[in-house]
């Protein structure tokens, strides 16, 4: 029970994949026009990867070390043909407004990168936690970047308008250099805190910086969450 | 004219970071000096070039014969990563200098969502062979242009004074933002 609260705490809170490791930039990037994008292409990505968790996790001992990587890789993508056949059928408006990132979701680096960290190293049913801990993660840092886009380029949340009718929004944030403003302002948010608490205890503030990426272990915010 | 009219659309209008937001990675973590970014525009025009080409005939000539249509995404992704090792290999044995100026930046194009990216937009806009491999040449030009002007950007503000909680990242992504505004100023090339 302990290490199941563990892995949930840790994948949404302690190694958030938006907001610490900063990885899966393209769809945080692409799809968070509206609340509603950013929390479906979370959902996805998470189902995608509680199963490519649960089944790298229980192949772990058969899947030869050599060949590791090509045969996550195909694990991955058939889970995510699986998942863009059943959205196509269920949800076809969501699939149509997320559009080709639902495929892409096989080079996002959260799922091979839990694959190769946690998955491939760690028994079945804590693999699975991992999975929805991260997805959640995901989802939760999706969503909120995708309200704050909606909130100020159109003045609702979620499709509801909060704000008057008379207060002008501002459009740009809904089109792609919106993403870019406040992903920015996102990550400077998170420096503050860390300068601030930094100062509070003495030390050098260890900023965001951008690293090469190498791999999809090698996170931007100094290799955080690169090790278990 | 069509031809013409989808180059610049895959280049400019359509820019695969600025206004697609495929390959963010690379274009961020790969932009710091002119030198390299040119010589990461360099790989993935190559690359997707080829990858392009090889995607295209694979669908039309074994896929779609064989109605094996949903398989693409996991062809293509497996297709794409044996490709760029095998492209540097073959470049090693055979043209080394420019595996000197590419070769380290070749492995970093197989987590690049650009590549998988433009392939199976060929597949899904129903692109020809030859509309498939404009697309992603000029995808990749596109993108090399990008990651050029963003290095000629970092390169001066090095020297300037920014605000602590900026450096790094946020000022980075705040003149991504404004050159994705420029960007949207040359929509009205195409109507």
């Amino acid at each position: 029970m302990n290490k199941i609260t563990d892995r949930l705490y840790n994948g949404v809170i302690k190694e958030n994949p938006t907001f610490v490791q900063m990885l899966g930039m393209c769809p945080t990037l692409a799809v968070t026009t509206s609340a509603i994008n950013g929390a479906g292409m979370g959902l996805a990505t998470m189902a995608i990867l509680v199963m490519s968790n649960f089944l790298i996790s229980l192949l772990r001992k058969v899947i030869p070390d050599k060949v590791r990587i090509p045969a996550f890789i195909v694990i991955i993508a058939s889970f995510v043909t699986l998942v863009q056949f059943i959205m196509q059928a269920y949800v076809p408006g969501l699939y149509s407004s997320l559009g080709i990132f639902i495929p892409l979701i096989v080079v996002n680096c959260i799922i091979l990168g839990r694959a190769e960290s946690y998955a491939s190293k760690n028994p079945v049913i804590p693999s699975i936690f991992d999975g929805i801990g991260m997805g959640l993660g995901f989802t939760v840092g999706l969503t909120i970047i995708g309200m704050v886009r909606e909130l100020l380029g159109t003045g609702s949340i979620f499709g509801f308008r909060v704000l008057p009718e008379s207060v002008d929004t501002i459009s740009i944030f809904v089109l792609a250099p919106g993403a870019f403003f406040v992903l920015a302002f996102v990550i400077a948010i998170m420096n503050k805190i860390n300068i601030v608490k930094a100062k509070k205890n003495g030390e050098e503030p260890e900023l965001c910086d951008l690293a090469d990426c190498a791999h999809c272990q090698n996170t931007m915010c100094n290799g955080k969450g690169k090790e278990e | 004219m069509k031809i013409i009219l989808l180059a610049l659309s895959a280049a400019f209008v359509n820019n695969v970071v600025l206004s697609q937001f495929m390959g963010i990675c690379p274009f961020l973590g790969v932009s710091k000096k002119i030198s390299t970014a040119a010589g990461m525009g360099g790989a993935v025009v190559f690359v997707m070039t080829i990858a392009s080409t090889v995607t295209s005939l694979i669908y039309s000539f074994i896929l779609k014969p064989l109605d094996l249509e949903f398989l693409n995404t996991i062809v293509f992704i497996l297709v794409i990563a044996a490709l760029v090792q095998f492209v540097e290999m073959f470049l090693k044995k055979v043209i080394p200098s420019l595996y000197q100026a590419l070769g380290v930046y070749l492995p970093l194009i197989t987590t690049n969502c650009a590549v998988l990216g433009v392939a199976l937009t060929n597949v899904q806009k129903g692109y020809s062979i030859g509309e498939s491999i404009i697309n992603g040449i000029f995808t990749a030009v596109g993108f090399a242009v990008a990651i050029i002007i963003l290095a000629g950007i970092r390169e001066k503000l090095e020297k300037s004074d920014i605000p602590e909680s900026f450096k790094g990242a946020p000022i980075v992504l705040i003149s991504a933002g404004l050159m994705a505004i420029a960007f949207m100023g040359l929509s009205g090339l195409i109507k």
